[in-house]
């Protein structure tokens, strides 16, 4: 478990015991980041994708629960909710490993050799693409291009870009990770 | 008006309008999903594609979507040129790649829109080869079935549902190709407006699934011109029926008062027609007649025997044939309107006001048009749905002079929103408890009635000073009523809407005093009331029901006829089993049992608007003519059959006797033999058939029983015939049964028989207004003092629902599944001086009379102190709002 | 200094230095044009200047910048607030320019807004980047943040009447936030599908008010253009268009990269001088010279000027000016399967012919390297070319994704027959290496 979620789990435990009707799940610390973000603009609605990535990045992903709440405290639907939450990629609305992989498969990479390093992905992890390893470490996801042509193949795990990516390079990442 | 010429010719079209309005509205044929006459264009689809050419020299031209390219004066397009009928084809060839083709099994099958453009583009040779991509359907409730893999992803649902209807619990998810139209999860879809997905799709993804539970294809089922008998609205409605039985009620347009969309209450309400619970056959003494003859000949032995002594209780659910029927039968005196104890005098106080020329009243269309609109006490949305959908839309007329101002065209419907945001019209609500519009009003204030009387006479005040004065008001009112009357001295088309809905007299007298306060041109009132006919029976002036009770118990009455009312809903339990303790006889007519006929000694059959014709008076006066859409069997005939045929009595042989009768005895109903044409009406000698040319297996229908086919009922009151060979086309719109145009199936076939797109149908919108304003109105000046909080006493204000507080409907079972428990609505500061919470029981004791209930409480924030929330006419509660005020106490 | 001056965009990115801070962008002259600006002259002065450098948007339409910022409504009665938004999307398959100008300069890029806010006096400014961009997106949020203590935002910037607010968006992916108009949506916090034109953002944009949506490197000339003048600006440019622009390349070149050259510099010069012409084994077959959304051009268009008319005359687009180069052992067929794959699983459902034609062109070049193909397809491919060109659909996503396949169809057309063939001769399946595609399904949550 990351050092977040750790915490995550503690402060749960503290609210769920403090609290008799536990109003919301989402943390205190969510809830100002995303009403910050919510002032930025003409209405807090307009916050909802950093919203999401808010709780994303605490979480993993998002839960039909988190995007109930999320959607109050935006004064949004659901249903309006979750058409933006499952309209752009990056957002997760089922779980996924502690941290994502994405392969780029676009042009300059798929090339490059693209679908080795996602061959040596799947293999060293024992999944095939857009699975999560049993010890839900890890996620395999396709891509778009990321904007590092010029390094092609290119990988991006959890936030950190790794570029001219090779089975060997496949290798080094994963075994630091570990 | 611009001239523009299209394939060559000329023609004037609208000022304003797009292009592919402007072809429809010339009758040209050309093909559309994404738009709808009245939700404006999003050119999403791509289908409905022209060539525009730039001028007279420019030949090759380019495509454009017709629906967002203005119709301006001297454009020049084709609909025919090869390369866009190819493009059309190719768009519709797209979107029939993921479709299932399984139009045998589905239920769009030959209303279908997508079939009808099919052919029209002329696709017809399939090219695509790939897998179709499929998805999850879900459970959308008791009304609507999904297969989402028949959507062609018009987006129409959720910019109906949503942007038009005002629900939040359908949505888009996912992206390209995978887009799905749905609920975030599986559930209800809880807007009051579903059903009309049904029709807005212009496919097979949402489908009524009470026409599944007894599916017959379109060209199969019969249908008559119709008036839904839900509210007081009065939207036309197509009732399909096959095999006697009334399978599902669909949208007929009315250019003035529902145009496209009816609420769910209205289309999925039809259930009692079917019911176990109708009264089929005539009941002497609980057993069943020999004959209706023999049933008909108690009634007149019963009437002979007791001169003087019968008494007649109509109804407002009734026809005015029926109602006119008792009265003349038993004579004026004798008459009893069978309104509510408590909302006798309101109904007849919204008669008066709205024939004595205080404001104008403006039919549906025109509160689409309010540009300022004040709400007093009225939850619309449940009281009078499809109106609240009306003030949704009028909101909106802030936006549509922002995009006039910003050269947006009003039809072009995401831009129009995106440049208004949030600016809407203003609409204050006052009333007691939340409401169902409070997410597009101004503001709301949640008062108990008299203050919101109070509230009403202020804003009159502030905007005429000749209207009295409320003399104590406080800060805060004064303040209130500051914003509200500003708004609408600002408004140049302002409205207010009020009713009988929370059971205040002061409440309708403050409304009309702001209505009659606003500038001469400006005097809109909208009043609603509760019932299909409320206004018609109030015209008629009945006696009061609590007369009748006094009178029974002097010993006066023998014989009661009750009309199509349980009087149980009307006035309070001990009274009524007093009443008809004390009445010898009891004679009830009426479709549908109750507790009312359990107890009546003659039982005789009544039809239901689905069997038998007759006229309502919406809330606007409009007198509208519903026609049978199956022949009556058993022993069920007309109320007004069964007073008129006693031997002798009258020389009533049609309907339309009846109606001649009332028009002549009673000469404020005169115009109301113009509600639709007599029966003698014909086309080039025909009668207009209630079945489509295509209806099939007439000769199969029975061979089960027989192989001959039996002679088709013949229909003597009207002009129509339960056949289909007659007159095709020329149809007038208050007889014609539905709408059909050569390769339009679908419902959007209606704006073939509109004057122009959205306007009004060809020949005129049905009904007539029998209220003329006339007469100059005065003030009313009785203003009550402000509510005080009593410690230990509830004023009980009533609650409705859409489902349930209306009687019929609720007998259907989709619908009853949408009826909430009963339940006492409470603030949670009284809840928890109460020391009660959410579904917890609480004890009411009733007063005057005592009478002991217990109901679970709701807890509802915006109830002002010391009122509790009643809801009407939910299972064990009255049907009207009689009970005033109650002691409440914890069960012990 | 010199060679500065003929590289503004990039004369802070260094090799040795991670990225520019306040101080490297200051010590070159930083700020300047914002103080000339704000200081000396007015909003209508700034957009005068931009329009008169010839300065064009660089994300991808060309479209000239001052034109584009004149049609917003200027003047006391012009509707409030007014926006700038920064399209820092970039996520074309083949684009890597923007990434570079946010990382290494941020500071450019943040005064490049403010002068900009200012020519049109939006009094709120947002940039917007795909979420990727996390280095991006932490370095822009620095200098907003150095900026603000400057006072070259916020309140009364540099002591004049003018404010600006400056606020960074990152987004979740989808290509077509980088529509301008859908992006508008995006930040918005919807569904990011384009909105119909007319009304344009400079009309109705965020939020109903006047909106100008531009792209980073469209921003970064601007600080230059005010501070060295119109006529150094014109003065950049080798052709007809002018000042300098970014060029990439990337594909199977000796060195893939990214240059900062004059307008109108001919591509061999950037393949064969800066990127080193082709790896060894390797031979140039044809080229996308913008991007994933251009038309491919031939080995015989190597002498055409990066001119956005010139490479128009030549067939296709300028884009990006990031080329992706194919080589002569790379599949076209398969080549234009990933492009159009990317572009059906990237379109954002909301109009037909790109909703259901992408996937059906996407299905035919499946069956076509996967030995299911018929001569007919071709036909219909060709078909698709013209039903999903411009005009016909509701954004420009599809016409895009049209370039690489029609120009395919042109010039590889061997190849697509090849395949063909190989089916209706029963000499059994061929598939390449490189055809493998994902469904298109695998990447999302939700439905
Ligand atoms: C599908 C699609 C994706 C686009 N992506 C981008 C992008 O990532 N960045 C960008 O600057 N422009 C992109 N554009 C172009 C923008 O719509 C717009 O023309 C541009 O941001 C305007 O800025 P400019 O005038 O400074 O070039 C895209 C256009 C389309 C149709
Ligand atoms: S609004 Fe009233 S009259 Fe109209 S459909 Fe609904 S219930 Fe029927
Ligand atoms: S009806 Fe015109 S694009 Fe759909």
């Amino acid at each position: 478990m990351t050092e977040d979620r750790k915490q995550e789990t503690e402060n749960r435990k503290q609210r769920d015991a403090s609290c008799l009707f536990p109003v919301s799940c989402l943390l205190p610390s969510e809830i100002e980041a995303i009403k910050a973000e919510a002032g930025h603009y003409e209405t807090p609605s307009a916050a909802s994708i950093e919203a999401l990535k808010i709780v994303q990045k605490n979480r993993g992903w998002i839960s039909d629960e988190s995007l109930k709440e999320i959607a109050a405290l935006l004064g949004m639907a659901p249903a309006e909710l979750d058409g933006v939450a499952t309209f752009y990629n990056l957002i997760y609305r089922r779980p996924v490993g502690d941290t994502v992989v994405h392969y780029c498969n676009s042009a300059s990479c798929w090339m490059l050799g693209a679908e080795k390093v996602r061959e040596r992905f799947c293999e060293r992890l024992g999944i095939e693409l857009g699975e999560t390893t049993k010890d839900g470490e890890f996620t395999l996801l396709p891509i778009v291009c990321l904007g590092a042509c010029d390094h092609a193949p290119v990988v991006m795990v959890g936030e950190s870009i790794h570029h001219d990516v090779d089975e060997q390079q496949v290798d080094r990442i994963l075994d630091g990770k570990r | 008006m611009p001239t523009i010429e299209i394939d060559g010719r000329s023609y004037e079209v609208e000022a304003g309008a797009n292009l592919l309005s402007a072809c429809l509205s010339q009758g040209l044929d050309l093909p559309y999903f994404c738009w709808h006459p009245c939700m404006g264009s999003v050119g999403s689809c791509r289908q409905c594609a022209v060539i525009q050419y730039r001028d007279a020299h420019d030949v090759q031209g380019r495509i454009v979507m017709s629906c967002m390219t203005p119709a301006a004066d001297g454009a020049r397009i084709s609909i025919e040129a090869p390369e866009v009928k190819a493009f059309r084809a190719e768009i519709l060839e797209l979107l029939m790649t993921n479709h299932p083709h399984d139009c045998p099994v589905c239920e769009e099958g030959g209303e279908c829109h997508l079939q009808d453009m099919t052919v029209m583009t002329g696709h017809t040779f399939r090219q695509y080869r790939g897998k179709k991509r499929t998805h999850r359907n879900q459970y959308l409730g008791p009304f609507i079935h999904h297969e989402m893999n028949r959507c062609i992803a018009c987006y129409r649902c959720v910019r109906f549902y949503r942007d038009y209807a005002g629900g939040d619990d359908l949505g888009v998810f996912a992206s390209h190709n995978h887009v799905y139209f749905g609920r975030h999860e599986d559930g209800v879809l809880e807007n009051e407006f579903s059903g009309n997905l049904v029709e807005v799709c212009p496919t097979g993804v949402f489908t009524d699934k009470t026409l599944s539970e007894h599916y017959t294809r379109k060209w199969d089922l019969q249908a008559a011109p119709s008036v839904c008998v839900h509210c007081a609205v009065g939207c036309n409605i197509s009732p399909g029926e096959r095999y006697g039985k009334l399978r599902r009620v669909i949208n007929r347009y009315h250019g003035e008062v529902n145009r496209y969309f009816l609420c769910d209450r209205g289309r999925f309400g039809y259930g009692f027609v079917n019911s176990d619970r109708r009264l089929r056959k005539a009941m002497i003494e609980k057993q069943p007649a020999v004959s209706g003859e023999a049933a008909q000949q108690r009634l007149s032995f019963l009437l002979a025997q007791q001169r003087g002594k019968v008494i007649g209780i109509g109804s407002p659910r009734a026809s005015l044939e029926a109602n006119f029927a008792l009265r003349e039968r038993l004579g004026a005196d004798y008459f009893y309107a069978g309104f509510g104890v408590d909302e006798h005098p309101l109904i007849t106080a919204i008669a008066e006001i709205m024939q004595s020329s205080c404001a104008r009243i403006p039919t549906l269309r025109e509160i689409e048009q309010s540009d300022a609109i004040f709400i007093l006490g009225e939850d619309v949305t449940n009281t009078a749905p499809v109106m609240a959908l009306a003030v949704r839309q009028a909101v909106r007329n802030a936006s549509f002079e922002i995009a006039d101002r910003l050269h947006i065209p009003r039809w072009q419907d995401e831009a129009v929103r995106e440049a208004a945001q949030q600016e809407k019209s203003p609409l204050f609500i006052a009333s007691c408890d939340r409401t169902r519009l409070d997410d597009v009003a101004t503001a709301t204030f949640r008062k108990a009635p008299d203050d919101l009387a109070r509230l009403g006479f202020a804003v009159a005040h502030l905007i005429d000073p000749e209207a009295p004065a409320v003399t104590d008001l406080s800060e805060q009112e004064r303040s209130e009523a500051e914003v509200i009357a500003g708004a609408l001295k600002r408004a140049k088309r302002p409205l207010i809407v009020s009713g009988s809905g929370c059971g205040s007299l002061a409440v309708i007298q403050a409304a009309a005093n702001v209505a009659l306060a606003l500038p001469e041109k400006a005097k809109a009132l909208s009043l609603v009331v509760p019932e299909c006919n409320s206004i018609g029976l109030a015209m008629m002036q009945g006696r009061l029901l609590n007369e009748a009770f006094q009178l029974a118990s002097t010993g006066a009455v023998a014989t009661v006829i009750v009309l199509e009312n349980d009087l149980y809903r009307r006035a309070e339990r001990v009274v009524v089993d007093r009443f008809l303790a004390e009445v010898e006889h009891v004679v009830v007519i009426d479709h549908i049992g109750h507790e009312t006929a359990e107890q009546a000694e003659l039982v005789l059959s009544a039809g239901t608007f689905a069997e038998t014709e007759g006229t309502l008076v919406n809330y606007e006066g409009r007198a509208q003519r519903f026609f049978p859409v199956l022949a009556p069997a058993d022993d069920i005939r007309s109320a007004w059959q069964w007073l008129s045929d006693a031997p002798g009595q009258t020389d009533w042989r049609h309907v339309d006797d009846v109606i001649s009768a009332l028009a002549q005895r009673l000469p404020r109903f005169q115009s109301c033999r113009d509600a639709a044409p007599f029966a003698s009406f014909r086309i080039t000698g025909m009668k207009i058939p209630r079945q489509p040319p295509r209806y099939s297996g007439r000769t199969a229908m029975r061979a089960n029983i027989t192989v001959s086919e039996p002679k088709a009922p013949d229909d003597s009151d009207s002009a129509l015939a339960f056949s289909m060979e007659g007159a095709e086309s020329a149809r007038p719109p208050a007889l014609n049964p539905g709408f059909w145009a050569p390769g339009w199936n679908s419902n959007q076939s209606v704006i073939k028989f509109q004057d122009e797109i959205n306007g009004h149908l060809r020949g005129d919108d049905p009904g007539v207004r029998l209220i003329r304003e006339a007469g100059r109105a005065s003030w009313f000046r009785e203003i009550p003092d402000a509510w005080r909080v009593l410690s230990d006493q509830w004023l009980l204000a009533p609650i409705r629902h859409i489902f349930g507080s209306e009687p019929l409907s609720a007998l259907s079972a989709p619908l009853a599944e949408r009826i909430p428990e009963p339940y006492l609505a409470l603030n949670p500061d009284d809840a928890s001086r109460l020391e009660v919470g959410e579904g917890e029981s609480v004890e009411l004791e009733l007063l005057p009379q005592m009478e002991r209930r217990v109901l679970t409480v709701r807890l509802s924030a915006e109830l002002p102190a010391g009122v509790a929330g009643i809801p009407v006419g939910l299972p064990g509660l009255p049907g009207t709002a009689f009970w005033k005020a109650a002691k409440l106490g914890t069960i012990s | 200094m010199i060679m500065d001056m003929n590289t503004p965009l990039t004369k802070n990115i260094k090799p040795d230095r991670a990225f520019a801070t306040l101080d490297n962008y200051l010590s070159t002259g930083g700020y300047e044009g914002l103080r000339i600006a704000i200081k000396e002259l007015t909003p209508l002065d700034v957009q005068r200047a931009v329009k008169d450098a010839g300065l064009r948007g660089r994300g991808g339409a060309g479209f000239p910048t001052g034109l584009k910022w004149s049609f917003v409504p200027m003047g006391e009665d012009a509707p409030r607030p007014k926006y700038l938004v920064v399209n820092g999307d970039e996520m074309e398959p083949g684009a890597f320019k923007d990434r570079l100008l946010i990382e290494r300069d941020p500071h450019q890029l943040v005064e490049g807004v403010i002068i900009s806010a200012y020519a049109i006096e939006a009094s709120m400014a947002y940039i917007f980047l795909r979420g990727e961009y996390h280095l991006g997106a932490q370095r822009m949020k620095q200098a907003i943040a150095e900026a603000y203590d400057r006072h070259y935002l916020g309140k009364n910037i540099l002591g004049s009447d003018y404010s600006l607010e400056l606020h960074v968006h990152t987004s979740a992916g989808r290509y077509i936030c980088g529509e301008e108009t859908a992006l508008l949506n995006a930040l918005e916090g919807k569904r990011a599908n384009p909105r119909a034109k007319p009304p344009f953002p400079q009309i109705s944009g965020l939020w109903g008010k006047p909106t100008v949506v531009n792209n980073v490197e469209t921003l970064c000339n601007v600080p230059h253009i005010l501070h060295y003048g119109v006529d150094w600006y014109q003065e950049l440019g080798r052709g007809e268009d002018k000042g300098t622009k970014l060029f990439g390349a990337s594909g199977r070149i000796k060195r893939p990269g990214l240059w900062e050259l004059p307008m109108g510099t001919p591509i061999r010069e950037i393949l064969e001088v800066h990127a080193g012409g082709m790896q060894e084994g390797f031979r140039l077959r044809g080229f996308l010279p913008g991007g994933a959304s251009t038309d491919f051009l031939l080995p015989e268009h190597l002498d055409v000027p990066m001119d956005y008319g010139a490479i128009e005359k030549a067939g296709s687009r300028i884009g990006t000016a990031t080329m992706i180069i194919l080589d002569d052992k790379t599949c076209p067929v398969a080549m234009v399967l990933n492009l159009e794959q990317f572009f059906a699983q990237e379109s954002c459902g909301w109009c037909t012919p790109c909703r259901d034609g992408l996937p059906w062109v996407v299905s035919i070049l499946q069956d076509i390297l996967n030995g299911r193909g018929r001569m007919d397809d071709l036909d219909t491919l060709a078909r698709h070319t013209r039903l999903l060109g411009p005009g016909n659909t509701y954004c420009a996503l599809a016409p895009g994704a049209m370039g690489p396949l029609q120009s395919a169809l042109k010039y590889f057309r061997a190849d697509f027959e090849r395949f063909i063939r190989q089916n209706t001769e029963g000499i059994g399946r061929m598939t390449t290496k490189n055809t493998k595609g994902f469904s298109l399904s695998a990447v999302e949550g939700g439905q």
